[in-house]
């Protein structure tokens, strides 16, 4: 079953329009609509909200703060949503934070009624001076958070880098920005919720939604309303992608619907608009990064200094994590024996950053990819050739101290994926390719660039010993088996991978496997549906309960019994429920410590090549991508073709946001363009076609050898675009001691500056 | 009340002729296979082909309709929605791996059959041109073009 294309469980719902998702669930009976009133002003001071008496009130149910303090209506209760700091209002009460901040909640059978309702709300509020950008924020212009703005820091210190510097006989530094990314998922933000009476007489909340991590909307839910465990009931329905943007978001919309529900006693259905989910929701948080390499005069690294700095926006949310992850990633793929790295979030007035595919691993692998590439330069190397002689094999030792002992593929990716695109041989045909144009007085040059890149797989550090993430396999009569985890199908093939893993561990045909939707009352909390976790860490546990499960069947069967007749004798003779519940037992690795950041900070990586051709106008500067070739280490594909579809993806999100996407801020904190037609996402015509390896460099741990691949196909597109653009523009006489392209994205006009400036 | 052609049945629905399209296939006929991601005519996952034309059903008016055959997702497979009855098309998304998330996928089926009618043997630039309307932020498109290059081989071998 491992390895094979089995057809994906949710295709057909999905080819033939009944899969259903959030909105497409019948209006429940009394339903009202749910929108946001939120802050006009990136920062200030709330005095009063005053509803237009000239409007009619009476069927609209209003919420605020107040009404989340209100013993009376949620005893118990905070206006908190509850996270790694418990900083985030749901409402916001007094002190606004940022632009969009939420602060009325309304809700109206009449759902163009409740739109026009928030216009009739008046908000009156003092504004203060925003804070928006990293320089700022560490320069303290104003002090929006703590006592200087900052949000986290990391340090992570190997060898002795100063010394080592000095002994170099090639010192290089460079600094490096990349900005805010949308996830742009096509189906919005959506949740429905809903109270009821439980059979014990008490108060009960259910909530349906588009969502990653069902745990995380439930612990905030009991956090905000006081509910006990089994009295607060999220379930996941078909979600039309989230990136990450589904990851920590979703709980504000729950505790939004919910608190209209509660006060309304009637089920509130909340969707938002393009417009308000681009303007309001997390996005890839900001960076720069300033990096230094030291290196011999034959190309060999030495020591690496990364000093990089993350905008995570007006609330912590999930920024440390994402400054831990950037922070373990910022010294690449390659050896060197000192390395330092300085690390540290700051707070602005933007909505909080927050979880995005990567997850803080693509803007530092933007600055050392980068930066390689001006090393090799310097040196008047080939990009690719400098890679390979510096790229991470198995023993070597990362920034952390982590002894790189197991499914090490960097190589085998970078020897794929060149020899697919025939790296020097296409590069020599380009650069004579070029060299006609010119003399023909074409104005369009062709360019190949490369990138190298790992990611950890699953969370941080001991952070899988912490979770203990678990999973249920039951019993079902006539031999079949039932999954029961919390990880959630958001389009990457979840229940198809986890059907062929629990088939493949237990023996159990495919088609006898099943998987419980995700529903907090129903599954086991397997953990969240981020980190490359789910396949390597969540369905190890899964192979793990399916064989004990079918191992239980197999001792019950006597001679010449089916496995159905002997597991439904086994159920018989226990009557009730046969399930195996598994908690994951994370291998045994040199433990992290958290103080020190030393240790092994993943159980291991995953691995890649990206091989990209671009043209670049030499007029407009705009850059088109012709073809790309990568080769990616994924231990071993459960699912080819799901695999494949993965790493397709993430890459085409990586050109986005290099050459496409961009957030327009103004002045005032607010979001230019906050809508589809002028944030511009890649269509099928900006795609190039893509040729995608994958290798299998088997990790020992995960179910069949399987790692993690969810993120890294978005952490090395960027920089390998840059490389190729940098390549097509050879002719112009660029610094040899510097990057030309160091910051995203990659606009035609940005592009043109730059030339304009470092050619001038 | 507006007598519509919707999957080839006649259909009497009460609603306003200035509706949105999109919302009268939604709420009244019950037809959810349709998307909404944008209401702006951006994202194309609301495509549905209108005598045969792909268009937007957040930016078409239902009275606009009148008169003419509205083909929607669900109007796809040849008979119901079991594996067998599924047109080429759904099948070969399915082999593909056309379909991660699933949200764009009703817009990308119908904008591919409109494809398919008009040009049997599509080059792969022809189909990227032809859901070039139709966003997917799950894909990268690649796995989509091959689906649709292969519904159209699989067609070609029916004629
Ligand atoms: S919803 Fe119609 S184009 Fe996006
Ligand atoms: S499959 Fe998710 S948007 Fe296309």
């Amino acid at each position: 079953m491992i390895g094979q294309n089995v057809p994906r469980t949710d295709g057909l719902a999905k080819v033939v329009g009944t899969a259903r998702y959030i909105d497409d669930v019948p209006p429940l009976e009394g339903e009202l609509w749910g929108v946001t009133v939120r802050s006009p002003v990136a920062r200030g001071v709330l005095t009063k909200i005053e509803l237009d008496p000239s409007f009619d009130w009476s069927d609209v149910t209003v919420a605020t703060a107040d009404d989340l303090e209100d013993p009376k209506l949620n005893p118990g209760g905070v206006n908190l949503v509850a996270l790694i700091e418990e900083d985030q209002p749901v409402l916001a009460k007094r002190e606004l934070r940022h632009m969009y901040e939420p602060i009325v909640l309304l809700a109206c059978a009449d759902r163009d009624k409740a739109e026009r309702a928030r216009a009739a709300v008046k908000l009156h509020i003092d504004p203060l001076p925003p804070v928006l950008s990293i320089d700022d924020a560490l320069a303290k212009k104003h002090v929006v958070w703590g006592k200087d703005n900052v949000l986290k820091r990391y340090r992570i210190r190997r060898g002795d880098v100063d010394a080592a510097l000095k002994d170099c006989d090639l010192v290089l530094t460079g600094t490096y920005r990349t900005h805010h990314q949308e996830q742009m998922y096509i189906e919005p933000q959506g949740v429905i919720a809903r109270w009821f009476q439980g059979a014990d007489g008490a108060e009960q909340l259910k909530v349906l939604g588009s969502l990653q991590c069902p745990y995380y909307v439930h612990k905030a839910l009991k956090k905000a309303f006081a509910l006990k465990d089994d009295h607060a009931h999220v379930e996941q329905t078909v979600t039309g992608g989230g990136f990450g943007g589904k990851e920590e978001y979703p709980s504000l919309v729950a505790l939004h619907a919910s608190l209209l529900s509660k006060k309304s006693g009637k089920p509130v259905r909340m969707i938002y608009g393009r417009k308000e989910d681009i303007e309001a929701t997390t996005k890839r948080h900001p960076s720069q990064c300033t990096v230094t390499i030291g290196c011999k005069k034959d190309g060999t690294f030495v020591a690496v200094k990364v000093d990089c700095a993350m905008d995570g926006g007006a609330y912590v949310t999930l920024t440390p994590v994402v400054l831990s992850r950037g922070a373990l990633h910022a010294c690449g793929a390659y050896k060197f024996q000192h390395n330092a790295v300085d690390a540290v979030a700051v707070a602005t007035s933007t909505p909080p950053n927050g979880a995005f595919r990567g997850f803080g691993a693509p803007q530092t692998i933007w600055a050392i990819e980068r930066h390689v590439d001006a090393v090799a330069r310097a040196l008047g190397r080939d990009p690719e050739d400098l890679r390979r002689q510096n790229l991470f094999e198995e023993g070597d030792v990362t920034a952390t101290g982590q002894v790189l002992s197991v499914s090490v593929g960097g190589r085998p990716c970078l020897e794929a994926a060149t020899r697919a695109a025939d790296w020097k041989a296409r590069r020599a045909n380009i650069e004579r390719f070029n060299e006609r144009l010119a003399r023909e007085g074409k104005r369009v040059r062709r360019g190949l660039g490369i990138s190298t890149f790992m990611h950890g797989g699953g969370f941080t550090g001991s952070g899988e010993r912490r979770l203990k993430g678990k999973v249920a396999v039951d019993l079902e009569p006539g031999g079949r088996l039932r999954v029961r985890s919390a990880s959630t199908d958001i389009g990457q093939g979840t229940e198809t991978v986890f059907r062929q893993i629990a088939a493949s561990a237990s023996g159990v045909r495919i088609e006898d496997i099943a998987v419980e939707v995700p529903c907090t009352t129903n599954v086991p909390d397997s953990g969240p549906t981020v980190a490359s976790r789910t396949v390597m860490v969540v369905g190890s546990i899964v192979a793990k309960a399916a064989a004990e499960i079918a191992e239980r069947v197999r001792e019950e069967s006597k001679p010449g019994e089916s496995f159905a007749e002997a597991g439904d004798r086994l159920l018989r003779r226990v009557g009730g429920t046969v399930s195996s519940l598994q908690q994951y037992e994370p291998p045994v690795t040199v433990a992290f410590d958290e103080e020190t950041y030393t240790g092994d900070a993943y159980p291991c990586f995953s691995w890649m090549c990206d091989v990209a051709e671009v043209e670049v106008d030499l007029d407009t500067f705009e850059t088109r991508v012709v073809k790309w070739w990568s080769a990616t280490d994924v231990g071993r594909a459960i699912h080819p073709v799901l695999c494949a579809g993965q790493v397709e993806g993430g890459t085409l999100q990586a050109i986005g946001w290099a050459l496409h996407e961009d957030l327009v801020w103004r002045p005032d904190g607010s979001i230019a363009n906050a809508r589809m037609t002028n944030y511009i996402v890649p269509t099928a015509v900006d795609a190039p076609p893509f040729e995608t390896i994958l290798v299998e460099v088997p990790f020992p741990h995960g179910p069949g050898g399987a790692k993690g691949v969810g993120e890294l196909p978005m952490d090395g597109g960027a920089p390998a675009i840059a490389s190729a653009i940098e390549h097509a523009l050879a002719e112009l006489k660029l610094p040899t001691d510097r990057a030309l392209l160091p910051d995203l994205p990659l606009l035609p006009e940005r592009v043109f500056e730059r030339v304009m400036k470092e050619t001038a | 009340m507006l007598e519509l052609d919707v999957n080839g049945k006649k259909v009497n629905v009460d609603a306003s002729p200035l509706a949105r399209l999109l919302d009268v296939l939604r709420g009244p006929l019950g037809l959810t296979g349709t998307k909404e991601g944008c209401g702006e005519g951006e994202c194309g996952s609301c495509t549905v082909l209108v005598d045969g034309v792909p268009m937007n059903a957040c930016l078409v008016l239902v009275g606009q309709v009148e008169g003419k055959s509205v083909l929607t997702v669900e109007g796809l497979a040849v008979d119901g929605a079991l594996p067998e009855h599924l047109n080429h098309l759904q099948r070969t998304f399915i082999d593909h791996g056309g379909a991660q998330c699933g949200i764009c996928t009703p817009g990308m089926l119908v904008s591919a059959e409109a494809l398919l009618r008009n040009v049997p043997k599509p080059s792969d630039d022809q189909i990227r041109e032809a859901i070039a309307g139709n966003i997917c932020r799950c894909t990268g498109y690649q796995r989509i073009v091959d689906a649709i290059r292969h519904a159209a081989e699989l067609r070609g071998r029916d004629q």
